[in-house]
């Protein structure tokens, strides 16, 4: 399996959770269900808000579809980056998977440091324990609102609440670490090997590979200096396929002109006297914001605004980015060798201009000083301290709202908030591979197919007129397509076996065309983690005078080419058979001795004797003698 | 047949300037570039005149460079080796030994030059440029050095970056351990090494006949000795190395402070000191695990009962520990201070590591206790020596357990001395029967190595394999290919015989025989089923089956009772059918039934 990600697009439809009453919330107008007599079935699951409908429940995640797979037959799971694995304990925990799972030391850490925050938002910050299930029978399907009644598309009947910690530590603790370039064998079947993929700290492409095959798997990457070590394609070049993944999100938007004009929007903002919320993830892209948020306020005489970073998972987020010199772009991985934090975050925690909260329970009333940006999750906006903010600074037009995670939607992460003064600003930052360069880079790798989704071969819906924006290879490709199975035709031709010396050694080639020597070859078979060494066989004879006993590596002989068999029969006269007929058979020669028949044929001989084993092997050291390769 | 060559230049039943020259499949690699700290003469650094002859640069002669960890004695030759006897090849170490090793040379550069006034030896400059010739490795990581020759670090827990290097050309392969530690400590955890089967493995022997005590016995003993003496108002020395040790040492004391609410100041000389804990704080990913899991919280390395030292303290009055560079008394701060307290025996000094021969460390350990400390000048120690062992070293039964782990083919002692190496080798010899080697500084050894050939198997003949194996039904029968080795150049295939005679387009001649003979003692209407329950009991490791039109089949030789109008007759006669592929099973059945069934004693 090659990642395990959550659809956080279901999040959309609820409401925001937190852990105050909402009176705004609670007031909302309700939306009734009833049945076929016109009963009411609930009038509390459901909430409408400037004109849309949302459930007022504990959140549920979109699962990843197991109705095609049988996760039990599963042996190993590949993870590329720290995003890419927030379904993990389910998977782990409730389908009876038994396989193994490979990921970087960087993606398992900020990984479990994403997936401790969601637990946060979703089980501990919350007041709201019941989970809506009423309006999801089937039953009244047609009674709810399009953008809800849709959800039955999206696999409704797969949503569920978010694991708990322990689910995600025993999850966590299966994971196997693996470095780049690290050889890793699959029980002695494949080798994988991962590679930097320059999208985020430890992130990775993988390559699937045995002797002669290979696959590999092209995710979330980026050619972009960042903070992360580069991308590194080498070990992909030349695979019989390559499945490609992580395409941007946000192919109109360039990364670089989205930064500066999330910079300049941001102190323009605070410049006026107001606050800046940007809802986003606690790691990855925040260290590149942070960083270049914090030259650019130093360069515009902004040092006085206190930037306020507000996660559960912050503080660790923070310390860990400074461990993993070796993970990072050589800029950063020098810098530990002075011996310098690779990123400025602590310095400036040290100078008061960065401060980092738990929640904003944590001590920050006491500490907050307006004008102020404040970096804080979930980007959903659905649960989390970011709730908190807009819902305190949504009614001033002074203050502004930066959506950056390209994954959310921010109008949908808005719509229950509504309506709203404050400004809403929408820069998307997707650092991985456009459709320019992901065609560059497929094209570079000369894979012999190339499989990717079909939404990455056309123009966008929403822009149909931009035909730029899809991938253009030159190497063969197939879709693929949602809920489908592909039949991959990569046939394995041969395998690496080993030959113990002594069974080489006793092989006797010899050449049958110009340039191509044979041996008949026979041994036995060991086989250790589908890893084969083949051991001579041996026979015991006795040689020599003394008819001592040996053992002797023998070898199953092989028998090609005619009978010659005038020589053969001449080579019988003179042994001594002197009355040799031969005559006619239906398909060949037959040749009689006595009580002895030899019928041969193009192909065969047979040689059918009356117990004799010494005349019998008489015979057969004469046919083999007179049998000719051609 | 392929042979490893293996000359150690240094550390070769020594410990000191370890610096070990590999020939394996035609590659040339230099395992360690390390300097002696009992010498400052020529002898401070391997011959590397060994491998040049003096004519030319090493450049032609070795592959690439290979640093195990920081230690001087690992790497300290390394600017002279790359710049003044001139190296221009790849050097591989660790991230934290690429960060750290710059500074440790340099502090030997000034020790060495500014203090002792020698001229002739590499600069700072120097030490820069040979740093660019460094490539930077992580654990695990496969690094192709050329086409053949790859290598891989493996986690060697002595100090911070510490490695163990596997390299292989073609089959053959060996691992270098460098220095490791088997136990994980207060700071590191424990080596590791996969079961890599390397045709030689190269370890490390230092303390080759040492099995110590428990740890904690050992840390309880020094915090006690520490506490008695600051009691009684003495003052602590403990000489220890700027990185590794040092921290390991400082934590266990942090946390005693801690505990025992101890006021006692703890001075740790600069310098080098802030800097290394540094490096410890932003490689925290080498350390053990405990300090990984609590490093967010707590980070180990922010002392707070820990102090800078300033020369000026060495005058003060009052009880206090000092922990001073370097490790050996061989110069420096620590020695300084050595000359300042020594005369007085209610000071302590605590030596936690190994002193080579030639050191002040190695003299008052060996016990001596009047020492000429600059020439004419002979000092009387009067203060309490006390050694205790906190080396990183994997001792004779940590050595034991790495060599069970790889499962190498071959043994060789390096680092360590001859006596001791002469034991553990007899050890090796005895307890896993395996070839051990300890050569003196250049020495050669050659190992043969018998290597497997690599062939490429058809799938047809595999699957053709798998199938055999996987539906017989009897776990003693030899699992037997039979295939045919074509040759074409450089590359061997083995396949199918048909797919081979196919692909030469050779027609296959099959061969049978049919033969008849007569057993005695059986009746012929209960021939069949006699013969079927002898033949399954004397030919186990065969398939022995009935068809479907009474014969019996054993693989594929087949068995026909004839039958035989006479009712009276005492035996029967069997016809016998094989092909020339089961020669040996046939002749085997026509004897067996030439003797006949057993008589039945019933």
């Amino acid at each position: 399996m090659l990642d395990c990600c959550l659809d956080f697009s279901s999040l959309q439809n609820f409401l925001p959770i937190g852990l105050i009453e909402n009176p705004r919330l609670q007031n909302l107008p309700k939306w009734k269900l009833v049945d076929e007599h016109d009963n009411l079935i609930t009038d509390k699951e459901l909430k409408e808000c400037s004109g849309r409908v949302f459930v007022d429940s504990v959140p549920e995640f979109s699962f990843p579809e197991t109705d095609l797979l049988d996760l039990t037959t599963v042996d190993v799971i590949l993870l590329s980056n720290s995003a890419s694995m927030f379904a993990l304990p389910y998977i782990t925990e409730y389908t009876g998977f038994k396989g193994t799972i490979y990921a970087t030391e960087p993606s398992l850490q900020f990984g479990r440091l994403l997936m401790e925050e969601l637990i946060e938002y979703c089980h501990h910050r919350v007041l709201k324990t019941e989970t809506a299930t009423k309006w999801k029978n089937r039953k009244y399907k047609k009674q709810l609102p399009s953008s809800l009644s849709h959800c039955w598309e999206k696999g409704l009947s797969s949503w569920r609440v978010c694991y708990n910690s322990e689910d995600l530590n025993k999850s966590l603790s299966k994971v196997q670490i693996v470095g780049y370039a690290e050889k890793v064998s699959v029980f002695g079947a494949l080798n994988i090997t991962a590679s930097s993929s320059g999208f985020s700290l430890g992130s990775c492409n993988w390559k699937i590979s045995s002797d002669f095959e290979k696959i590999s798997y092209l995710s979330a990457s980026s050619s972009l200096t960042t903070h992360p070590q580069q991308l590194n394609a080498k070990s992909l070049h030349n695979s019989d396929l390559l499945i490609f993944s992580g395409l941007t999100q946000v192919p109109n938007h360039n990364p670089d002109n989205m930064l500066a004009e999330f910079c300049s929007c941001l102190a323009k903002t605070v410049k006026a006297g107001g606050n800046v919320l940007v809802p986003c993830s606690p790691s990855g892209l925040l260290y590149d914001l942070l960083e270049c948020l914090l030259s650019y306020m130093e360069q515009s005489n902004l040092i006085n605004i206190p930037i306020y970073l507000i996660s559960p998972s912050a503080k660790a987020s923070l310390a860990s980015s400074q461990i993993y010199s070796e993970w990072l772009h050589p800029n950063k991985q020098n810098k530990a060798y002075l011996p310098e934090p690779p990123f400025p975050h602590d310095e400036l925690i040290h100078l008061g201009r960065l401060k980092v909260f738990s929640s904003v329970h944590d001590g920050l009333s006491s500490n907050f000083k307006k004008p102020c940006i404040v970096f804080a999750g979930h980007a959903s906006l659905r649960f989390g301290d970011a709730v908190h903010f807009v819902e305190l600074w949504s009614k001033s037009a002074s203050n502004s709202f930066i959506f950056v995670e390209p994954s959310f939607s921010y109008l949908d992460a808005l719509a229950p908030f509504q309506p709203i003064t404050a400004r809403v600003y929408h820069f998307p930052i997707d650092t991985r591979s456009n459709h320019q360069a992901a065609s560059r880079l497929i094209d570079s790798l000369k894979p012999r197919l190339l499989v990717a989704p079909p939404s990455y071969l056309k123009a966008p819906i929403n822009a149909p007129h931009r035909t730029d924006l899809k991938l253009v290879t030159e190497c063969p490709i197939t879709k693929l397509e949602r809920n489908s199975v592909l039949n991959l035709n990569i046939k394995r031709t041969s395998e690496k076996v080993d030959l113990d010396p002594e069974l080489a050694s006793s092989l006797t080639p010899s050449e049958v065309k110009s340039g191509v020597l044979m041996a008949p070859l026979s041994a036995q078979v060991i086989t250790r983690d589908n890893a084969h060494l083949l051991k001579p066989v041996y026979k015991r004879v006795a040689v020599g005078r003394k008819r001592k006993l040996h053992d002797e590596v023998i070898h199953r002989p092989l028998l090609s080419g005619k009978l010659c068999l005038t020589s053969f029969v001449d080579d019988l006269k003179q042994e001594g058979f002197s009355d040799v007929k031969i005559e006619d058979g239906s398909s060949g020669k037959i040749i009689l001795l006595q009580d002895t028949v030899i019928q041969i044929d193009d192909g065969s001989t047979h040689i059918v004797c009356e117990g004799s084993e010494s005349l019998r092997i008489k015979l057969r050291d004469l046919f083999l003698k007179n049998l000719t390769a051609i | 047949m392929p042979e490893i060559k293996i000359v150690p230049l240094g550390a070769g039943q020594d410990v000191g300037r370890s610096c070990i020259i590999v020939s394996l499949g035609g590659k040339n690699i230099m395992l360690d570039c390390g300097m002696h700290m009992g010498f400052n003469d020529e002898r401070r650094f391997p011959y590397f005149g060994y491998i040049t002859g003096g004519m030319s640069t090493l450049t032609e002669h070795i592959d690439c460079v290979i640093i195990s960890h920081f230690h001087l004695d690992h790497c300290g030759a390394l600017p002279y080796m790359s710049e003044m006897v001139g190296f221009e090849g790849p050097i591989y170490m660790t991230h934290p030994t690429k960060a750290i090793c710059p500074i440790l040379l340099e502090d030997y550069r000034k020790i060495t030059v500014d203090r002792k006034g020698e001229t002739d030896f590499f600069t700072s400059q120097m030490i820069k440029d040979c740093m660019k010739k460094v490539v930077a490795v992580n654990l695990h990581q496969t690094i192709h050095v050329d086409d053949e020759l790859e290598i891989k670090a493996y986690y060697a827990g002595h100090v911070l970056g510490a490695a163990m290097f596997y390299m292989k050309v073609g089959s053959d392969s060996v691992l270098y351990t460098g220095d490791y530690n088997m136990t994980p400590d207060r700071h590191l955890g424990a080596a590791w090494v996969d079961k890599c089967r390397p045709s030689l493995l190269i370890t490390e022997s230092t303390y080759a006949t040492t099995i110590r005590d428990s740890k904690r016995c050992r840390e309880r003993d020094f915090l006690k000795k520490v506490h008695e003496r600051i009691e009684d108002g003495g003052k602590v020395l403990i000489p220890v190395f700027a990185l590794g040790r040092a921290q390991e040492l400082c934590i266990l004391l942090e946390s005693y402070w801690d505990r025992m609410n101890l006021k006692v100041p703890i001075y740790f000389s600069t310098g080098l000191t802030n800097k290394a804990t540094e490096y410890y704080k932003l490689f925290i990913t080498w350390t053990n695990q405990k300090i990984k899991n609590t490093f967010v919280e707590r980070n180990m390395f922010d002392f707070k009962h820990i102090k800078g030292f300033n020369r000026a303290y060495i005058e003060n009055p009052g009880p206090m520990v000092v922990f001073a560079t370097p490790g050996m008394l061989h110069g420096g701060l620590s020695l300084e201070i050595f000359k300042k307290w020594c005369t007085n025996e209610k000071n302590m000094i605590i030596m936690p590591g190994y002193c080579v021969a030639g050191t002040v460390g190695n003299k008052i350990l060996s016990g001596m206790r009047k020492i000429e400390l600059k020439p004419g000048q002979v000092v009387e120690i009067k203060m309490q020596v006390q050694y205790m062992s906190f080396s990183a070293h994997a001792d004779a039964k940590g050595i034991m357990q790495l060599i069970r782990m790889c499962e190498p083919e071959n043994v060789m002692l390096v680092h360590g001395e001859a006596v001791k190496m002469e034991f553990l080798a007899s050890k090796i010899n005895k307890e896993l029967h395996l070839p051990c080697f300890k050569p003196a500084n250049g020495e050669t050894v050659t190992i043969t190595t018998n290597p497997p050939i690599t062939v490429d198997a058809s799938m047809k003949l595999l699957s053709k394999h798998r199938q055999v194996a996987g539906t017989t039904p009897n776990p003693k029968r030899i699992k037997t290919i039979h295939g045919t080795v074509l040759i074409k150049g450089n590359s061997m295939q083995l396949m199918d015989q048909e797919e081979a005679m196919e692909e030469l387009d050779i027609p296959k001649h099959e061969l049978r025989f049919t033969s008849t003979v007569q057993v005695p003692n059986i009746h012929h209407t209960v021939a069949t089923a006699e013969l079927m329950q002898h033949l399954k009991k004397s030919l186990k490791s065969h398939n022995v089956s009935s068809t479907t039109d009474g014969s019996i089949l054993i693989d594929s030789v087949l068995l026909r009772v004839q039958s035989s109008d006479d009712e009276e007759q005492k035996s029967v006669n069997v016809l016998v059918s094989w092909s020339l592929h089961d020669e040996d099973l046939g002749t085997n059945i026509m004897d067996l039934l030439k003797v006949g069934l057993p008589v039945r004693t019933s």
